[in-house]
């Protein structure tokens, strides 16, 4: 078994002239320039020096140095998601590549297109556990979308086209390449892109004409119908935002979307309904719990989303739109599911419904009825004078920075929540957060990636003090590239999240979810160069959001916030959507059965 | 939880929910067409432990050398709703390009090649000879009080051969695990 498989590769794209001959590390420079790759995340390393070498005479390719591999790789992801395009991370072998597996595991749970070039120990010493050695492959093939290790540097060009076009194509996720020292030094021949393709991989993107008249057919005849959209709109790119605009404006059906598909749909916009889900709004989980037409289009019936699924929108036709066949029913059992891309499915419903005479029901009934839904304003909270609310300090954030362009990134936890209840988008690509892996430590380094792809934005990192410190020492990487990020970190001095479960689910028991020495935010700021503000005063905070906007270089914002506060409303696990948590946590809200789920 | 009465008064239990308990098992023989690259085994064994699915029974080996193309066939058991997923699972993996049901097209062929070993002498000897020929066992290496057997059949035939050598002098079965492959002149 070799990796020079692809005969019937090279045969299409023979062309006539010599083949160009250089280095392994020159042909990866090559194959990132034919991609269009415009900047690197990475870290130097004993099995990807080649690599560097070459790098160095590559002035067109900007590398951004980050301090830890993690880092890099979630800058990776920032850069993917507020662009559309494929993120590039660099490592070297054995600890580069393992740093590496949070960042993979993330886009892939995320669907995030991402190529990540790890270097390797050179051939001849694989498989002695030689200095700086592991199985890259091995450790990722799970965690990512597909991955090589490549032994002859003759097939290196082709694994980078096909790592490419694997990464961003179909359902987009994270590609590894293993590429052994020796493999960079080697001679080969340079393969353009063009007629790089992988007999085996055939995403599907055009959906079914039956199914998309089947759609048809429900939108023509449903009387409470809701879009139920998510990061697939947003993957599809802007022109799929775009179609579910304009389906959306042609049929009047009400939005919600999930965590990852914030910004495809406007949230000024009547017809929004907020976020869905555990941490989603009343009037979101009631109208798809009643709906009687679910139009599900690129989300994937999360367990965060779904609640208990037993009883999850007993009433309902649904549709299921998605790339990735393997979503269909895994879940939820759908009636019409469409395997496609977002947009090209959204343009032939378009079509369909244009072609279509006759009249649709009124909508009028159920829009009263999501008005009463929503006049319970669940997102209420008690404001105060004397203590700053984080939910008001997301509000206070978000009026004094909606009209520039802003993207905002997230760490996980409550202030993730808070961000994704009070922070409000119009626009897809402004907001990254890590939905599916849920990984603490992610929104540094994507503010990072996301300025880099952005330099004249505002980018915001919206932390708590506990996420912040898992890869805090990325701010150092944002100050050696001018980076002027801002992280706006809600210090409630606990692990908010965790501690509300203890509160909800485990008798008030903090068992190890409270931070003593936090750090000096603003003294850290200082001595790793940037500007540190601190704020505990609801009085000073527009002045404060408003002189960390000002200053031009990072931020750290040590925003002292409410400690006790609960992030609601909520739906508890193995509870349903029509089950929320809207005021107090009494501790009595959740089953046995349901302390069970995490 | 899992009755669904404990839900909002007058909550219909929905008829959605995909109850696994609810349906039988079944059990699935799969082709799976693969690019024979390094690691593509490990892909589709890894799918199946990391996913919690059964494999009763894996083969593979090249079958296409000038198109670099493997086979491999598992024999999987599942509710027709993990089955759904295992195929489509299997999809996913980029060098997999073809998964084929051969027991749900009800025209599979499937037969397995056991190697069997059994010792004795006199009576026990001759009777497991005997056998052997009711069996249409071929008899691959002989010594004075052993003899090794090599048997192609369908599964449930080899195992009821390895059941009658128990008694007489069974020492040692190697099994390759079902093959299979579809009747009538088309591909897949």
């Amino acid at each position: 078994m070799t990796t020079a498989t692809k005969t019937k590769t090279s045969a299409a794209s023979s062309a006539p002239t010599q083949p160009r001959l250089m280095t392994g590390a020159e042909i990866v420079i090559e194959a990132l320039r034919e991609q269009g790759v415009d900047a690197l995340f990475g870290y130097p390393g004993g099995a990807v020096l080649p690599i560097y070498d070459a790098l160095f005479s590559a002035p067109d390719i900007s590398h951004i140095l980050v301090r830890h591999e993690q880092g890099a790789g979630h800058a990776a992801e920032g850069y993917a998601r507020s662009t559309g395009k494929c993120g590039v991370a660099l490592v070297t072998s054995g600890p580069g590549a393992t740093n590496m597996v949070t960042p993979i595991t993330d886009a892939m749970m995320d669907s995030i297109p991402m190529v990540v070039l790890c270097g390797q120990v050179p051939t001849h010493l694989i498989g002695t556990d030689a200095f700086q050695e592991c199985d890259t492959v091995g450790i990722t093939r799970t965690c990512s979308k597909h991955n090589y290790l490549v032994t002859d540097v003759n097939d290196l060009a082709r694994v980078m086209h096909e790592a490419f076009l694997i990464a961003t194509s179909g359902r987009p996720g994270p590609v590894v390449i293993d590429i052994p020292k020796d493999v960079q030094f080697a001679t080969g021949a340079y393969l353009g892109k063009e007629g790089v393709h992988k007999s085996t991989y055939k995403p599907q993107t055009q959906p079914q004409p039956d199914a998309v008249a089947a759609v048809v057919d429900l939108i023509m005849s449903a009387t409470s119908p809701v879009f139920y959209t998510g990061g697939g709109v947003i993957n599809s790119g802007p022109r799929a935002s775009k179609l579910l605009r304009e389906l959306q404006a042609v049929t009047g059906i009400p939005v919600t979307s999930t965590l990852m598909g914030l910004g495809a749909f406007p949230a000024s916009h009547p017809d929004w309904l907020g976020m869905l889900g555990m941490h989603g709004s009343f009037e979101a989980n009631n109208a798809m719990h009643d709906c009687d037409l679910m139009l599900c289009v690129g989300a994937r019936f999360d367990d965060r989303v779904t609640g208990r699924i037993d009883a999850f929108s007993p009433n309902s036709k649904k549709v299921h739109i998605d790339i990735d066949a393997s979503s269909i029913n895994k879940i939820v059992r759908v009636d019409v599911p469409v395997i496609g891309d977002c947009a090209a499915t959204l343009e032939a419903i378009l079509k369909g419904l244009s072609a279509r005479k006759g009249k649709r029901p009124d909508l009028t009934a159920w829009k009263k009825q999501i008005a009463t839904w929503r006049a319970r304003d669940c997102f209420a909270y008690k404001n105060s004078d004397t203590v700053i609310k984080p939910q008001h300090a997301v509000q206070r954030l978000y009026e004094l920075t909606k009209d520039r362009e802003t993207y905002i990134s997230t760490e996980v936890g409550q202030h993730q929540m808070w961000a994704a209840q009070f922070y409000h988008f119009e626009e897809p690509n402004r907001w990254m957060t890590s939905g599916g892996l849920g990984t603490m430590g992610y929104g540094l380094p994507a503010a990072v990636g996301i300025q880099v792809a952005h330099p004249g934005a505002l980018v915001i990192d919206i932390a708590g003090e506990a996420s912040i410190q898992m890869v805090m020492q990325e701010f150092s990487t944002a100050v050696q590239h001018r980076l002027p990020v801002k992280v706006f970190i809600m210090n409630n001095e606990w692990m908010g999240m965790v501690r509300q479960w203890q509160e909800l689910l485990h008798g008030e028991r903090y068992s190890h979810s409270y931070s003593e020495s936090i750090p000096d935010f603003v003294k850290l700021a200082d001595a790793l160069g940037g500007y540190g503000i601190r704020c505990d005063d609801p009085a000073e905070l527009d002045a404060k959001i408003l002189e960390m906007i000002a200053h031009d270089g990072p931020v750290l914002f040590d925003c002292r916030v409410e400690k006790a506060e609960n992030c609601l409303p909520m739906i508890p696990s193995g509870s349903a959507h029509n089950e929320m948590i809207l005021g107090e946590i009494t501790g009595n809200e959740v089953s046995d059965a349901g302390k069970k789920l995490v | 939880m899992s009755d669904g009465t404990s839900g909002a008064p007058g909550n219909p239990k929905s008829a959605y929910f995909l109850s696994h308990a609810d349906e039988a098992v079944e059990r699935r023989t799969l082709a799976v067409l693969v690019d024979n690259e390094p690691g593509v085994l490990a892909r589709v064994v890894g799918l199946f432990s990391g996913r919690g699915y059964n494999i009763d029974s894996l083969t593979v080996a090249e079958v296409d050398a000038s198109q670099h193309r493997s086979r491999i066939t598992i024999v999987t058991q599942g509710t027709p709703h993990i089955l759904e997923q295992i195929e489509a699972q299997l999809l996913r993996i980029v060098p997999v390009g073809e998964v084929i049901d051969i027991t749900k097209s009800k025209r599979g062929i499937e037969r397995e090649l056991a190697l069997i070993k059994v010792a004795g002498t006199g009576e026990v000897r001759v009777e497991a000879l005997r056998i052997a020929e009711i069996f249409r066992a071929r008899v691959i290496d002989t010594t004075n009080e052993s003899f090794i057997f090599e048997l192609t059949g369908a599964s449930d035939k080899i195992s009821q051969f390895i059941d009658l050598m128990r008694p007489l002098g069974l020492v040692e079965v190697s099994r390759t695990g079902v093959l299979s492959i579809k009747r009538g002149k088309e591909q897949g």
